[in-house]
C-alpha cells in the first residue's frame, strides 16, 4: 500500500470526510482536547478539573472557617452555610480528590505496565467527561440557587421532600449518579488494561506499588459504585416519583439510606487514600535510594485494606440504633483494619531507615503523608471503640479525624505526585524553593487548622452547626483553625505560583533530560515529557524496578555500581509510524445529554428526551465510527474494516456500558 | 514488522478485551442487583394499608412468564451456536426468537403493573409497593436493553456484517442475556415464591 | 502491516475454532434447557403442594442449581477462562455477604 511510506502526522492536516461517522481529525488546539482518546491528555484534563474543583472546594472551606471564626457569626446563614458545607464535602470527595487519583492513573498506569494506552481509549474519554458533566451538573446547583443541603452522606429522612423541599438534593442525587457512571466505565476499562495489556514479562508482581494501589481501587470502585447507584435511585425515586424507601411516615426505613451509603462509603474511603499510598510508595524509594522494603507486603496489604474495607462500614453508624451484636461485629473488623495500614506505614520507615535521602518537594509531601496519616489513623482506631466513638461521633473530632486523613493523607500525597512526575508530564521540574514554602506553609497550615478541631470536639462542639454561642471555650481553637485555613490557602498560591513561574522559565530551554530523578519505574523509560506514543518498542520486563535495575547492578563486593547511564537506557522517543487510535467526538457527545436528562427530571421530564436522544444517538454513532482513522496510514481505512468487522465487534456492551475495542498501537 | 498490537499483550490474560470487560461490568451488575433485592426484602413487610405482596402475587402467571424468559436463554444460547458454525439463517432466526421471547416477559410485566395498580397497588401505596416496582421495573429495564442490543445484533445481521469471525459479538450479547436471566431466576424464587407476608 | 492485520485476524478465527470445538452441541444445550424447565415446574410445583419447613431450603435448593447450569453452560464459564468466573463469582460473593450482613443488621431473619 502506497501509505505505508507515509508517516503518522499527530493532530495532522484536513481530512477527507467520510461522512457523518468520519473521526475527527485533531487539528490541533482545543478540537484535540475534546476529542483525544490519549490517555495522557485524558490525565491532564482529569487534573486540570480536579484543580478547578479543588479552588471551589477550598473556597467553601474559607467560607466555613470565616463563619465560625468567631462566635455568633454572621458571614453566612443557617441555610447557606448548609449548603456551604455540603457542596465542600461532596466536591472535595467526588470532584476533587477520586479524579485526581484518576489523572494519575490515567497518565502512569498505562506507563507503568510499559502499554501504548488503556484498552478502551474511547471510554476513557467516555469516562472523563462523564465526571466533568456530573461536578458541572452538581455545581450549576448554585447557579439556581438551591445547592444541597444535607451533609455529603445525605442522611434520610433530612433529604427528603419534607425537610428539604429545594431542587438541592436532587442535584446531588443526579450530580453524583452521573460521575458515578464515570467511575465505574474508568474502572472497568483501567481494570481490563492492567489484565490484558502488560509489557512482554510484565507479570502482576512486577508491577509497581502504585500501579497496584490503583487496580485495587478500581475494584473497589467496581463494586462499590453499584451500590450508591441504588441508594441515590432511590433517593431520587423517594423525591421525585412519591416512593417510600426512605419515609418513616409511611413506615420506610432511613436506615437503610445509611447501610447503603455507607457500605459504599466505606470502600470510597479507600479508594481516597489508596492512590495516595501508591504515589507515597514510588516517591519514597526513588528518593531514599532503596527499593521499597517488603513490596510482597505492601502489595497484600493494600489488597487486604480493599478487601476488609468492605466489612467495617457500620463503624458510621454506631449511634444509630443497630444493635449491641452489629455493634460489637463492627468494632473488632474495624480495629482489625488498621493492621494492614500499619504495615504499609512500617514499610514505608523502614525503605526511608538507612537510605540515602534527598529531601526534595516531592519527598517532604511523601514523609507529611507517612506522618500526617498516622495520626489520621489513630484517632480512626479510637472511634473503632464504640463506647468512645458514642461521645465522638457527630463532633468537630470526626471532623479532624477524617482531615487528617484524607488532606494529610490523600491530598499531600497528590503534591507529592505533582513534584515528582511534573517533568514526566510537562516536561520541566517545578520549582525546588517554592515547593519547599509549598511543603512547610500546607504542612504547618493543616496541623493548625485541623490540630485543634480534636480539641473542640472532645470539648463537645457539634460539626454542620453553623454557629455557637459564646462561653463554651470554643472561641480560641475556632479562631486559630481559621488563621490555620488561611495559612493553607497561602501554601496553594505557593503552589500556583510555583506552576506558573516555573512553566515561564522553562520556556524556550529543551526539555528536562530523561529520568531526572534516578527513578525506577517504567514511564521514565520514556523522554520528557512523554511522546504521544508513549514507548518506541516495547520494553522486556524481567523485574520490578526495571529501569533501575538497567542502570545500576552490584559489584562483587556488593556495592551498587552504575552500569548505564539514564540516556544510553532511556528510549529517544522518536519512533515512527506509531499506530495510535483516532480521536473520537462521541465520548463528549455523549456526556453532553446525561445532564440534560437530569434537569430534565427535576423541571419538566419533555428535557429528558432530548437527552436521551443526544445519548443513544452518540451510542449507535460510536459503534459504528470508522474503528480507525480512515486516512491513517496503516489501511484501517474504510475498505477493509468490514472485512475486520470490527465497528460491530462490541455493538452490544457499547449500548451498556462498553465499547467497541479499539486496536491496541502497533508499531512498524 | 518488529512488534505488533500482540506483543504489547504478552504480559496479559490473552482474553478478549471486549469479552472481560463485560464479565467485569457484570460483576459489578451483583451489587446493583444486590442492593435492590435487599432494599426489597428489608421493605416486603411493610405494606401499610395497601395489599400484601402475598394477597396478589399472581405465581401462575409469573411462572409462566418466568419460563419464557428461561427459554430464551435455550434461543440465545442456540443463535451463537448457529453463528459459531456460520449458519447465519438459523442466527437470525434464533435471535428474532430470543427478542420476542424477550418482549413477552416485558409483555407479561406490563400486564402485571397495571393488574397490581387495578388492585391497589400503585409506586407510592407502601414501601413494599415502591420496592416491588423498582426492583421488577429495574429488571425489566434491563431486558429491554438486551431486547435493544438483539435489534441492533439483527440490523448488523442484515448489513450482513455479522458474521462467524465476529461471533463473539453475540456471545457478549449472550452474557449479558444470561445475567439478565439468571438475575430472574433469582428474583423469581426469593421474591415469588418464598412465601410472602399477608394481610 | 496491511498484510499484517488480517493474518492475526486468522489466527484470531482459528483460535475461535478450535474453542468452538469444546462448546456443547445444540442438543446438549437443549438438554439442559428441559432440565431448567423440569427444575422450575418443581418450583412452582411448591406453591400448590405443601411441604412444610422444607419449603424454604428446596427453593433454595433448586434457584441455586438452575442459577449454575445457566451460568457454566450457557454462560460458557465451564468452558471459558477461569479470569471469566473469578470476576463473576466474586461479585456474587460479595454482593451476598455485605448484603446478608446488612439484612441481619437490620433484624430480617428475625422479624421477616
Amino acid at each position: 500500500m502506497s501509505e505505508q511510506t507515509a508517516e503518522l502526522t499527530v493532530g495532522g492536516d484536513a481530512a477527507q470526510p467520510l461522512g457523518v461517522y468520519s473521526r475527527p481529525k485533531g487539528g490541533g488546539g482545543w478540537r484535540d482536547w475534546i476529542t483525544t482518546v490519549d490517555h495522557k491528555k485524558i490525565g491532564i484534563l482529569y487534573g486540570g478539573a480536579a484543580l478547578l474543583f479543588f479552588f471551589v472546594g477550598g473556597f467553601e472551606a474559607l467560607l466555613i472557617r470565616l463563619q465560625l471564626a468567631t462566635p455568633n457569626g454572621t458571614v453566612v446563614g443557617a441555610d447557606l452555610y448548609n449548603q456551604i458545607y455540603t457542596m465542600h464535602g461532596v466536591t472535595m470527595v467526588f470532584l476533587v480528590i477520586m479524579p485526581m487519583a484518576a489523572a494519575f492513573a490515567n497518565y502512569l498506569l498505562p506507563l507503568q505496565i510499559g502499554a501504548r494506552d488503556v484498552a478502551f481509549p474511547r471510554l476513557n474519554a467516555l469516562s472523563f467527561w462523564v465526571f466533568l458533566a456530573g461536578g458541572l451538573f452538581l455545581n450549576c446547583a448554585w447557579l439556581f440557587g438551591d445547592a444541597p443541603d444535607g451533609g455529603w452522606f445525605a442522611y434520610s429522612p433530612n433529604t427528603g421532600v419534607s425537610f428539604s423541599p429545594g431542587h438541592g438534593m436532587d442535584f446531588y442525587a443526579i450530580g453524583l449518579q452521573i460521575a458515578g457512571i464515570g467511575s465505574l466505565i474508568s474502572a472497568m476499562n483501567l481494570i481490563v488494561t492492567v489484565l490484558n495489556m502488560r509489557a512482554p514479562g510484565m507479570t502482576l508482581f512486577k508491577m509497581p506499588v502504585f500501579s497496584w494501589m490503583i487496580l485495587v481501587v478500581q475494584f473497589l470502585l467496581l463494586f462499590a459504585v453499584p451500590v450508591i447507584t441504588v441508594a441515590l435511585f432511590l433517593l431520587l425515586f423517594d423525591r421525585n416519583f412519591g416512593s417510600n424507601f426512605f419515609n418513616p411516615e409511611m413506615g420506610g426505613d432511613p436506615l437503610l439510606w445509611q447501610h447503603l451509603f455507607w457500605i459504599f462509603g466505606h470502600p470510597e474511603v479507600y479508594i481516597l487514600i489508596l492512590p495516595s499510598f501508591g504515589i507515597v510508595s514510588e516517591v519514597i524509594p526513588t528518593f531514599a535510594r532503596k527499593p521499597i522494603f517488603g513490596y510482597e507486603f505492601m502489595v497484600f496489604s493494600g489488597i487486604a485494606i480493599g478487601f476488609m474495607g468492605w466489612g467495617v462500614w457500620a463503624h458510621h453508624m454506631f449511634v444509630s440504633g443497630i444493635g449491641p451484636i452489629s455493634v460489637g461485629a463492627f468494632t473488632l473488623s474495624t480495629m482489625f483494619i488498621a493492621v494492614p495500614t500499619g504495615v504499609k506505614i512500617l514499610n514505608w520507615l523502614a525503605t526511608m531507615w538507612g537510605g540515602k535521602i534527598r529531601l526534595n518537594a516531592a519527598m517532604l509531601f511523601a514523609t507529611g503523608v507517612v506522618s500526617m496519616f498516622t495520626i489520621g489513623g489513630l484517632s480512626g482506631v479510637t472511634h473503632s471503640l464504640s463506647p468512645a466513638d458514642t461521645q465522638q461521633t457527630d463532633t468537630y473530632y470526626i471532623v479532624a479525624h477524617f482531615h487528617y486523613v484524607i488532606f494529610g493523607g490523600a491530598l499531600l500525597g497528590f503534591f507529592a505526585g505533582f513534584y515528582f512526575w511534573w517533568p514526566k508530564v510537562f516536561g520541566h521540574k517545578l520549582g525546588e524553593t517554592l515547593g519547599k514554602w509549598n511543603f512547610w506553609t500546607m504542612i504547618v497550615g493543616f496541623n493548625v487548622t485541623f490540630g485543634p478541631m480534636h480539641i473542640l470536639g472532645l470539648n463537645g462542639m457539634s460539626r454542620r452547626i453553623d454557629t455557637y454561642s459564646p462561653g463554651f471555650g470554643f472561641e480560641l481553637w475556632n479562631m486559630v483553625a481559621t488563621i490555620g485555613v488561611f495559612i493553607i490557602a497561602l501554601g496553594v498560591l505557593f503552589f500556583v505560583l510555583n506552576v506558573i513561574l516555573s512553566a515561564r522559565r522553562a520556556r524556550g530551554l529543551p526539555p528536562e533530560p530523561p529520568d531526572p530523578w534516578d527513578a525506577r519505574s517504567l514511564e521514565w523509560f520514556t523522554p520528557n515529557p512523554t511522546p504521544v506514543h508513549n514507548f518506541d518498542e516495547d520494553i522486556e520486563v524481567s523485574s520490578l524496578d526495571e529501569f533501575w535495575h538497567r542502570k545500576w547492578t552490584t559489584d562483587e563486593n556488593g556495592k551498587v555500581v552504575r552500569k548505564a547511564t539514564a540516556a544510553e537506557v532511556c528510549q529517544a522517543g522518536d519512533a515512527e509510524n506509531v499506530h495510535l487510535p483516532s480521536p473520537s467526538y462521541w465520548p463528549i457527545v455523549m456526556s453532553a445529554g446525561m445532564p440534560l436528562i437530569g434537569f430534565g427530571l427535576m423541571y419538566n421530564l419533555w428535557l429528558c428526551v432530548p437527552g436521551a436522544a443526544l445519548v443513544l444517538m452518540a451510542i449507535y454513532a460510536w459503534v459504528f465510527e470508522p474503528p480507525d482513522d480512515p486516512d491513517g496510514p496503516f489501511g484501517h481505512g474504510h475498505d477493509d474494516h468490514d472485512d475486520h468487522g470490527d465497528a460491530e465487534a462490541g455493538d452490544e456492551s457499547a449500548s451498556d456500558e462498553g465499547a467497541p475495542q479499539e486496536e491496541a498501537a502497533s508499531v512498524e | 514488522m518488529s512488534s505488533d498490537a500482540h506483543a504489547v499483550h504478552d504480559g496479559g490474560t490473552g482474553l478478549s478485551n471486549n469479552k472481560l470487560l463485560m464479565w467485569v461490568f457484570l460483576g459489578s451488575e451483583c451489587l446493583l442487583f444486590g442492593g435492590l433485592i435487599s432494599a426489597y426484602l428489608i421493605n416486603r413487610n411493610r405494606f401499610g394499608d395497601g395489599p400484601a405482596p402475598g394477597d396478589i402475587f399472581d405465581i401462575p402467571f409469573t411462572s409462566v412468564s418466568s419460563f419464557v424468559l428461561l427459554m430464551s436463554s435455550l434461543t440465545m444460547v442456540l443463535s451463537l451456536s448457529a453463528l459459531q458454525r456460520g449458519d447465519i439463517r438459523n442466527n437470525r432466526i434464533w435471535l428474532w426468537t430470543t427478542a420476542l421471547l424477550g418482549a413477552l416477559f416485558i409483555g407479561g410485566q406490563v400486564y402485571e403493573f397495571t393488574t397490581f395498580l387495578r388492585e391497589g397497588l400503585g409506586y407510592t401505596t407502601s414501601p413494599f409497593s415502591s420496592a416491588f416496582f423498582t426492583l421488577t421495573g429495574f429488571h425489566g429495564v434491563h431486558v429491554s436493553l438486551g431486547i435493544v442490543m438483539l435489534m441492533s445484533l439483527l440490523i448488523s445481521s442484515y448489513r450482513g456484517t455479522l458474521r462467524k469471525e465476529n461471533s463473539e459479538t453475540v456471545e457478549i450479547v449472550g452474557l449479558y442475556w444470561h445475567f439478565v436471566d439468571v438475575v430472574w431466576i433469582f428474583i423469581f424464587t426469593v421474591i415469588y415464591l418464598v412465601p410472602s407476608p399477608t394481610t | 502491516m496491511s498484510t499484517d492485520t488480517p493474518t492475526t485476524e486468522a489466527t484470531v478465527a482459528e483460535a475461535h475454532d478450535d474453542e468452538a470445538h469444546d462448546h456443547p452441541t445444540d442438543a446438549k444445550y437443549v438438554r439442559i434447557a428441559i432440565l431448567l424447565a423440569v427444575i422450575t415446574a418443581a418450583e412452582v410445583a411448591t406453591y400448590f403442594v405443601d411441604i412444610g419447613p422444607a419449603l424454604i431450603p428446596t427453593l433454595m435448593v433448586m434457584m441455586v442449581v438452575k442459577f449454575f447450569y445457566v451460568a457454566a453452560w450457557f454462560m460458557h464459564l465451564k468452558f471459558d477462562s477461569v479470569v471469566f468466573t473469578r470476576f463473576f463469582v466474586t461479585g456474587l460473593i460479595l454482593a451476598t455477604a455485605v448484603y446478608c450482613i446488612a439484612l441481619t443488621a437490620s433484624e430480617f431473619w428475625s422479624k421477616g
